[in-house]
């Protein structure tokens, strides 16, 4: 057998690189230390983790960890939201009829030309002054028994932040929901023609041929690219801390604003974030492989 | 094999159809009767027009002046009767088109229990009787991406018998294949043509031709150039296109 790959021969390349790489992280350690004279102190941040509650006894979650919660939260609840509004839009987005077509359209494009922060400014002014109150949130620690108040705290954090969490939770889906508009769309628009073809040659309806033939084989290659704009959406939720939702990033502002320790806070939470992405990756990728195992 | 009952009862009528794609006209005044219980072999060079033919019987493709009449439901922009036209034309495309993410019994209980209201058990004892039909009972349960070209067709040959249809169209059902499954699906739709099922076939398989046609027609440019009994198709055809054709196909 003649193998056509030849002999991996640049090492050096490799070499020069690395060198580059650690010689510039020395560097900035150097300008850091010396130029700089910071004096790095870490020690304030478990306390800002977790507190000591006197009245229970015990830990409680202090900033960064209830920042770190809500912005779960939000990630959860507004993939949730943006899946369904997505899915709606993807579909009408193929559709054969012009309105719900054009409808679909000004959408994606409204949201992907503007700004994503011009765009939860405007939104966030609409929903807080329109939505929130149609929803009744405002007076719901009031009306609800302590059990349904339990189930909310646990869904969406503490019912004195409610209406903010869920006006955060809206505009980080009307702004997602666009790009999980455009996977919907693309993941309907791959399954071959001859599937739809098929299924009218045996007098399926245009609504079951969606229903049994298009949407199963769609979903499955929909769900891939779903999990990682889920990632992305981790991610981007740190934008609607301009609005004052308080999850990680503007509880961290609060942190930093207290304590005068800029560097070592965002540091820190750039690693939460950090961890929290890269082990959604790495458990997306496991259920992927699972998936394709179970398949095979 | 072709002397077995075909009725004088007409059941597709198409008359002077014509379509274009664009500016490019791909039928140009077809006319074509098939009766009940008739076979009717369609052959061609590629790109005469021979699929957009037959998609047209279904509406897989929309004609765009003539009549197309199957079974008393003129082909017209009345969404019923497409339907009806739909339940009751059959059709086997070069490419199957299985549904992958069902396995073989679930491709053939779809149509019957959503369009036809069977339920899931009658569904089942009926599809199974095709399956056995087409000689791959055993298959039921897998997914159609684990079987070969040849076993795939026939699949698709069972799903489209679960509709009980009076109307099957086959659409070059054995190009897609290895030569050695070629057959098999062939002897499945001989077996078919037995029962006295009204077929339209679009393929170059001339000896198959020979044993189930009642018709011949032969296509070019868009246009039936030529359409006659088999024995006179064969031996004395009258077009110069049509010679040219068989020579060419039947010496490989
Ligand atoms: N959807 C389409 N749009 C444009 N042209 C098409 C389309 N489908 C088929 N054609 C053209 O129409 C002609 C006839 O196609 P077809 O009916 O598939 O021929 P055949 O089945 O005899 O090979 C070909 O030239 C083909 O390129
Ligand atoms: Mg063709």
């Amino acid at each position: 057998m003649i193998r056509n790959k030849a002999p991996y021969d640049s090492y050096w390349i490799d070499a020069l690189v690395l060198f580059a790489v650690v010689f510039l992280i020395v560097y900035v350690v150097y300008r850091v230390n010396t130029v700089l004279v910071y004096n790095w102190d870490w020690s304030f941040i478990p306390g800002y983790l977790f507190r000591w509650d006197e009245e229970l006894q015990s830990y409680a979650p202090n900033l960064l960890m209830k920042g770190l919660f809500t912005t779960i939260r939000l990630a959860i609840w507004s993939i949730i939201l943006a899946a369904i509004l997505g899915f709606i839009m993807g579909v009408m987005r193929t559709s054969r009829r012009l309105f719900p077509r054009m409808l679909s359209r000004l959408y994606v494009e409204l949201i992907r030309n503007i700004p994503p922060v011009v765009f939860i400014f405007v939104f966030y002014f609409f929903i807080s002054s329109q939505i929130t109150p149609l929803l009744g949130l405002d007076n719901i620690s009031e009306d609800s028994s302590p059990m349904t108040l339990k189930v909310l705290d646990f869904l969406l954090g503490p019912p004195e932040l409610l209406s903010n969490v869920v006006a955060g939770i809206i505009c980080l889906a009307l702004f997602e929901g666009a790009y999980v508009t455009e996977i919907v769309r693309a993941g309907i628009q791959s399954i071959p023609k001859g599937q739809v073809e098929g299924g009218m040659s045996i007098g399926l309806s245009r609504i079951q041929l969606m229903r049994y033939v298009v949407m199963p084989q769609a979903v499955q290659k929909v769900v891939p690219p779903l999990a990682s704009q889920f990632i992305i959406l981790i991610k981007d939720s740190s934008i609607v801390s301009l609005i004052s939702i308080q999850e990680l990033t503007f509880l961290t502002m609060e942190v930093a604003t207290s304590t005068q320790r800029v560097f070592e806070i965002w540091v820190f939470v750039a690693g939460m974030y950090f961890v929290i992405s890269y082990a959604c990756a790495f458990g997306f990728s496991r259920l992927e492989k699972r998936m394709a195992l179970h398949k095979a | 094999m072709p002397d077995n009952a075909i009725s004088t009862e007409t059941i597709i009528q198409i008359e002077r159809v014509s379509k274009w794609f664009g500016d490019f006209q791909v039928l140009q005044d077809i006319d074509l009767t098939v009766r009940h219980g008739e076979r009717v072999v369609v052959c061609g060079p590629s790109g005469s027009g021979k699929s957009t033919l037959i998609r047209c019987i279904n509406r897989l493709e929309e004609h765009q002046s003539g009549r197309i009449v199957v079974d008393g439901n003129e082909l017209d922009y009345n969404t019923k009767h497409i339907h009806k036209v739909r339940c009751e034309v059959g059709m086997v495309f070069q490419q199957f088109n299985l549904f992958p993410h069902l396995t073989v019994l679930e491709n053939c209980t779809l149509g019957p229990m959503r369009v036809r209201g069977l339920t899931k058990k009658e569904a089942k004892s009926q599809a199974m009787e095709y399956l056995e039909r087409v000689r791959i009972p055993e298959q039921a349960h897998k997914h159609p991406s684990a079987l070969s070209g040849g076993q795939q067709q026939r699949v698709a040959i069972a799903r489209s018998l679960c509709m009980e249809p009076r109307i099957m169209l086959f659409d070059e059902p054995t190009s897609a294949l290895d030569p050695e499954m070629i057959k098999e699906v062939l002897d499945v739709m001989i077996d078919l043509a037995e029962t006295g099922m009204t077929m339209i076939c679009v393929t170059h398989e001339m000896g198959f031709a020979r044993t189930v046609a009642h018709q011949m027609v032969f296509m070019d440019e868009g246009r039936i150039v030529e359409n006659a009994a088999p024995e006179q198709f064969f031996s004395n055809p009258k077009n110069e296109r049509t010679k040219l054709f068989l020579s060419q196909i039947l010496s490989h």
